[in-house]
């Protein structure tokens, strides 16, 4: 009963990314909606793409009526950073999960999920307890976003722009306690707010297809960088 | 509404792909520690090029936002549970909103 046990046990961590993404589901469906996206393929999108800040871009450049093969670009530009997240838990699980599984638990790696993930104890990873993360995170996702399409609209204005706040209020959740415990780790992530923020405001911004290439910009260099100068193993990531 | 079903399609390739062929690639090689190293400190990278600038543009006002994101930092600070921070920041925002 390994499994049951695991996999339980995912869905309990799991719950907290859960509860962090209704607010913020709720925010894509009620957004989506106030531009005019049928409610239908507002579901879809969540269920078939599972990629928070894209999804909120592609509603974005939608009511902008762009070019639909220039949204799927900007989303791959922005997607790309899972690469490097699946890469860095596909070294973390190897030999613990089979082969036949990863396309399954690849689909669930959200930056959420993926934090979580690759900061719990590698003694505690399994397919069930992936598993058990993605599927709860995935079903708070597509729920939150029902709701925000169908009666997010009848919530006051000023609570829906509140809420646009939540995405990045989750963001802050996972990365501070590591802050905490790792001196390194802060360096990095100082380093990586401070190439992000250079990239941003030094540069003439060319509209949201470059927030894509910031973030992973930003996420490669500062990597490269803490591997450089940090010749021992990240503690608090193992 | 048709035609937006193929722009879901596409976008869940472009995003599917990348999630998948790194999950089947570097599931079996051993890689040099340098790389190890590397992709070790992208979860901290990732969170944070996400996270700023784009926080301050989230909400109505920057200073609303720059409040929000204080209260969120505070409370995550002391390990509070993710769904409270999440909540209380949207709280925050919603209060300086409506005072100020």
């Amino acid at each position: 009963m390994e499994f049951r046990k695991d996999f339980l046990s995912g869905l309990k961590k799991g719950s907290s990314i859960a509860l962090g993404y209704l607010p913020i589901a709720i925010t894509f469906g009620l957004i989506a909606n106030s531009k005019g996206v049928p409610n239908q393929i507002s579901i879809l999108m969540s269920l078939l793409v599972f990629a928070g800040a894209s999804q909120f871009i592609a509603i974005n450049l939608l009511s902008l009526s762009t070019a639909y093969w220039q949204i799927v670009v900007t989303t791959f530009i922005v997607n790309l950073r899972h690469l490097l997240m699946t890469a860095s838990i596909a070294q973390k699980i190897k030999n613990k999960v089979p082969k036949k599984w990863l396309p399954l638990l690849a689909f669930g790696i959200t930056d959420e999920t993926f934090s979580l993930i690759s900061l719990s104890p590698k003694t505690s990873l399994s397919t069930a307890f992936i598993l058990g993360v993605n599927i709860i995170a995935y079903t708070a996702w597509i729920t939150g976003t029902a709701i925000g399409v169908y009666i997010g609209s009848s919530l006051p204005k000023i609570i829906q722009a509140s809420m646009g706040i939540a995405l990045y209020a989750m963001f802050i959740g996972l990365l501070l306690p590591s802050l905490k415990e790792s001196r390194q780790v802060l360096i990095i992530s100082a380093l990586a707010i401070a190439i992000s923020s250079l990239l941003y405001w030094g540069t003439s911004s060319l509209a949201t297809i470059s927030q894509g290439w910031q973030i992973i910009i930003t996420t490669v260099l500062a990597s490269t960088i803490g591997a450089l100068i940090f010749t021992e193993e990240v503690s608090s990531n193992e | 509404m048709n035609r937006l079903i193929f722009l879901i399609i596409g976008m869940a390739l472009v995003t599917y792909l990348p999630r998948l062929l790194p999950m089947l690639l570097f599931s079996s090689i051993e890689l040099p520690s340098f790389w190890k190293r590397f992709l070790s400190f992208i979860p901290y990278t990732a969170l944070s090029a996400l996270l700023f600038p784009e926080i301050l543009f989230s909400t109505e006002s920057i200073e609303s936002a720059i409040f929000g994101g204080s209260i969120a930092v505070i409370l995550a600070y002391y390990n509070v549970k993710l769904f409270l921070v999440v909540s209380s920041a949207i709280g925050a925002v919603l209060l300086w909103e409506l005072i100020i």
